[in-house]
């Protein structure tokens, strides 16, 4: 089992027929290579990274959810929740990865399992908190106006739990992006592939610069849109005092 | 019996029959205490009155209203709201006949105005279109502008506006019965009588049967046809009209819990057009009335008294709505009327 | 599940790879990532928490001190370790720059918010009392603020040592991911092995901290609700 690297056409600078002068030399940025690749290397990455991500922290956020309802329900159901999420969270990623890769193999499964026990900390703890934030005497009015648990529980406590939901969720989105880069090490898929290319070859700056700052851009992109999401879902928050 | 539906469709001022509540022996024990929260309590609220449970903090009042409507279940005893037991129904089936009102309101922050006031409708499966037109009437009935607020969040309105919303809200599916826990409690002083007087009046349109909890001795007399005064222990000492209690107070615990001012509180409940007022040329050889102090007969005793003395004991005269003379105002007349209500034996129901 | 056994052996055995004799043991890069690590968050608490806790206490730069948090998150510890090494080339010193750059955020932010969030009305009666903002400071809110602050530092501390391992990655030797990133060398056994005993590093330290988390904060302090919506707020894997 090794480091697979990715199929993708990896380039190296000094092939002499297609590199231009600025590869050569390892200048900052070639928008030459960047053109050349952007189809086979670079977007397919982007693409692959997105997928991870998204994938991760949706199934990271149902069981989550999970967790965090029963928690709200039943209390005692939160200490050892939390502690067993917190050990996940404490265990280095890398660490983590080749922990799954034993039993679970170099595939999509150990990357995806590890992603998701990263986001469970960090779901768990906002939706419970969101979820126990709302007003005791609203949840008596829901009650005393004939709701059933499960009526208060999604007409009234889950809408005004959101922020909190939300919040919870860009932490978990942007981080998980970030993480993602070192999945590469189980599972060849992600912006962390070019990057390792780019490590073994000098290291190539121009690839590493884009892959990375791709990365950046797409965690930053990812919390501003849910920023939208949160203020699109929460009209009443917006309004003050009159 | 299905969910009902009690909702009438005659129109905003037809509603639906008030119903008729007892409690019988209706008792409340919390597991490891010794005393029980509520002993054997037993009243009965006529359709369409106001009967307000008072009493001081441990009484159990609130514990009592709760009772009713099954936010905490009973230990013992029965409640019959229109002749049916509670118990009989499913809770939730039960709170949505019943209107809410709890001191902090609770209205639902991330609502609008016109979606909180359709939430028991809503639960009944109203169509939308009837939801719609009743949320218009209780607008309308409460005094606000649905076209500037409907649309608004709780957060934008005052409290004396949340207030009267969480009102509406409580009677959206035209309830037989409601309960108000303190209400207006957490209201500044000023707009607590602007909205006891708004409620006031807007029960003489509703007729509706309420049970009304408050600690304020003065806002029982001023809000019930009925007063429960209840002590430690939710044991029930008198259930009468407010002016038997304060005429005829059954132990020294009531006595004190209305205050020594109880005569004066009593004056309050009348005016002088219920009063045999003095001819003009029957005053007594001391009293001269110049015509000076000039009151409507509106006016309740309380204030008359009040007047006249601050004007140093001096008649006053009394006019009626045309502006004529009805008659005259004295001291004695007050000192008249309230040992004679003193003397008389204990009238109404216990 | 015989890879872990064989992992376990290579554990058992401080690394020792047979054929191998020169390869250091797993002692010593554990010893060498704690020190690496060490170095990173002292630095990293040096500037960050007289900087957090300033702007806390003037209740002032919050957008800064927030987003910066938020920004921290959002980079790849790979992707810093890689431009270190493409344009400084990865020695210690530019590991550490790394390390240092990336448990800053978590620690200002919560140095700021600890500090921030200490209830105003405390802060106003000290005021009250006489006592001078720099009093204020070190009897009241920095005593109120150390769990937030605390589990900055652990946030970092464990973040750290991920870091230092994924240094490996890059080129820099020194740390346990040396024998992450070098099957060839190690098998995968020695892969595994060095990997549990990264995880196990890991949360010694997490627990070490929390243990002197425990002992330093004031009796009397709410520290687990504190502490919740601390790690609710802010909390970053390692990564």
């Amino acid at each position: 089992m090794t480091f697979a690297l990715a199929a993708a056409g990896p380039v190296i600078p000094n092939y002499a027929a297609q590199s231009s002068s600025c590869e050569v030399h390892n200048r900052l940025f070639c928008a030459e290579w960047v053109r050349r690749n952007w189809a086979p290397v670079l977007w397919p990455a982007l693409r692959e990274h997105v997928v991870l991500a998204v994938v991760a922290v949706a199934i990271g956020f149902v069981i989550s959810m999970a967790l965090a309802l029963a928690a709200h329900r039943y209390s005692w159901l939160e200490r050892p929740t939390t502690l067993v999420t917190t050990i996940l969270y404490t265990i280095p990623a890398l660490a983590l990865f080749e922990l799954l890769a034993a039993p679970v193999g170099l595939n999509v499964y150990s990357a995806e399992i590890a992603l998701v026990s990263y986001t469970l900390l960090i779901l768990f703890r906002n939706i419970l908190a969101g979820l126990r934030a709302v007003p005791a005497d609203v949840l008596d009015a829901a009650e005393g106006a004939g709701m059933t648990r499960r009526q208060t529980l999604l007409r009234v406590e889950l809408p005004l739990a959101l922020p909190a939901i939300v919040a919870g969720l860009r932490i978990a989105i942007v981080t998980i992006i970030a993480l993602a880069t070192i999945v590469y090490v189980v599972y060849d898929r992600g912006l962390g592939v070019p990057i390792h290319t780019a490590l073994g070859e000098g290291p190539f700056k121009t690839e590493l610069i884009v892959a990375g700052g791709l990365a950046i851009l797409l965690a930053l992109v990812a919390d501003g849109l849910l920023v939208l999401a949160q203020r699109l879902l929460t009209p009443w928050a917006r309004v003050g005092e009159s | 019996m299905k969910t009902a539906d009690t909702a009438h469709s005659e129109g905003p001022l037809a509603f639906a029959q008030a119903a008729e509540l007892e409690l019988r022996s209706v008792s409340k024990r919390y597991p490891g205490q010794r005393e029980p929260a509520i002993k054997e309590l037993s009243f009965t609220v006529p359709a369409g009155e106001v009967c307000v449970l008072v009493g001081p903090s441990g009484s159990g009042k609130t514990t009592a209203m709760r009772l009713i409507n099954r936010m905490i279940p009973i230990s013992g005893g029965d409640i019959l709201l229109g002749g049916r037991s509670v118990l009989e129904r499913e809770p939730r089936h039960l709170r949505r006949e019943i209107g809410y009102v709890i001191q902090q309101i609770g209205l639902f922050p991330h609502q609008t105005i016109s979606e909180n006031i359709a939430t028991v409708p809503r639960l009944l499966g109203w169509p939308k279109q009837r939801i719609a037109a009743r949320v218009q009437e209780l607008f309308e009935l409460i005094g606000l502008d649905p076209e500037e607020m409907a649309g608004r969040y709780p957060a934008q309105l005052s409290g004396g506006q949340r207030q009267r919303v969480g009102v509406a809200r409580a009677l959206a599916a035209d309830p037989p019965l409601m309960l108000m826990d303190e209400p207006f409690g957490a209201i500044d002083p000023i707009n607590r009588a602007r909205l006891q007087d708004e409620f006031l009046s807007l029960q003489e349109k509703v007729k509706k049967t309420i049970v009304f909890v408050t600690h304020d001795i003065d806002e029982a007399i001023k809000m019930g046809d009925r007063i429960a005064i209840l002590r430690e222990g939710g044991v029930l000492v008198q259930y009468d009209t407010p002016r038997e209690i304060l005429t005829h107070p059954a132990d020294e615990f009531v006595a004190q819990f209305v205050g020594a001012d109880r005569g004066l509180k009593r004056l309050a409940l009348t005016t002088l057009a219920e009063l045999t007022l003095i001819e003009p040329n029957r005053l007594g050889a001391d009293l001269v009335a110049d015509g000076s102090l000039q009151v409507g007969r509106q006016t309740t005793a309380r204030d008359a008294l009040s007047l006249m003395l601050t004007a140093g004991g001096r008649p006053l005269t009394v006019l009626d709505g045309d502006g004529h003379v009805a008659g005259l105002m004295t001291l004695g007349v007050i000192e008249k009327l309230l040992s004679d209500e003193a003397a008389e034996p204990h009238a109404g129901p216990r | 599940m015989h890879e872990f056994v064989e992992a376990l052996r290579f554990i058992a055995h401080n690394g020792a790879v047979a054929g191998a004799p020169t390869l250091p043991s797993l002692t010593h890069l554990a010893l060498e990532t704690l020190k690496v690590g060490a170095i990173g968050v002292a630095i990293s608490v040096v500037l960050a928490v007289p900087l957090g806790v300033w702007l806390g206490h003037l209740h002032r730069g919050s957008f800064l001190a927030i987003n910066i948090g938020n920004i921290g998150r959002a980079l790849p510890s790979l992707v810093v370790l890689a431009i270190g090494d493409a344009f400084l080339g990865l020695g210690l010193t530019v590991v550490e720059l790394a390390l240092v750059i990336l448990a800053f955020p978590p620690i200002v932010t919560n140095a700021y918010l600890g500090v921030d969030t200490v209830d105003r009305d405390l802060v106003d009666a000290a005021k009250g009392m006489g006592m001078s903002g720099f009093e204020i400071l070190s009897r009241v809110e920095l005593p109120l603020a150390l769990p937030l602050l605390f589990v900055g530092i652990r946030t970092a501390a464990v973040f750290v040592i991920s870091t230092t391992t994924i240094a490996a990655l890059a080129g820099f030797s020194g740390s346990l991911g040396d024998v992450i990133a070098n099957e060839t060398s190690y098998h995968f056994s020695g892969v595994l092995g060095a990997a549990i005993c990264v995880a196990a590093l890991a949360l010694t330290v997490d627990g070490a901290l929390t243990l002197v988390q425990r002992v330093l904060t004031p009796r009397g302090l709410r520290v687990a609700q504190l502490e919740s919506s601390a790690e609710a707020g802010l909390a970053q894997p390692a990564a």
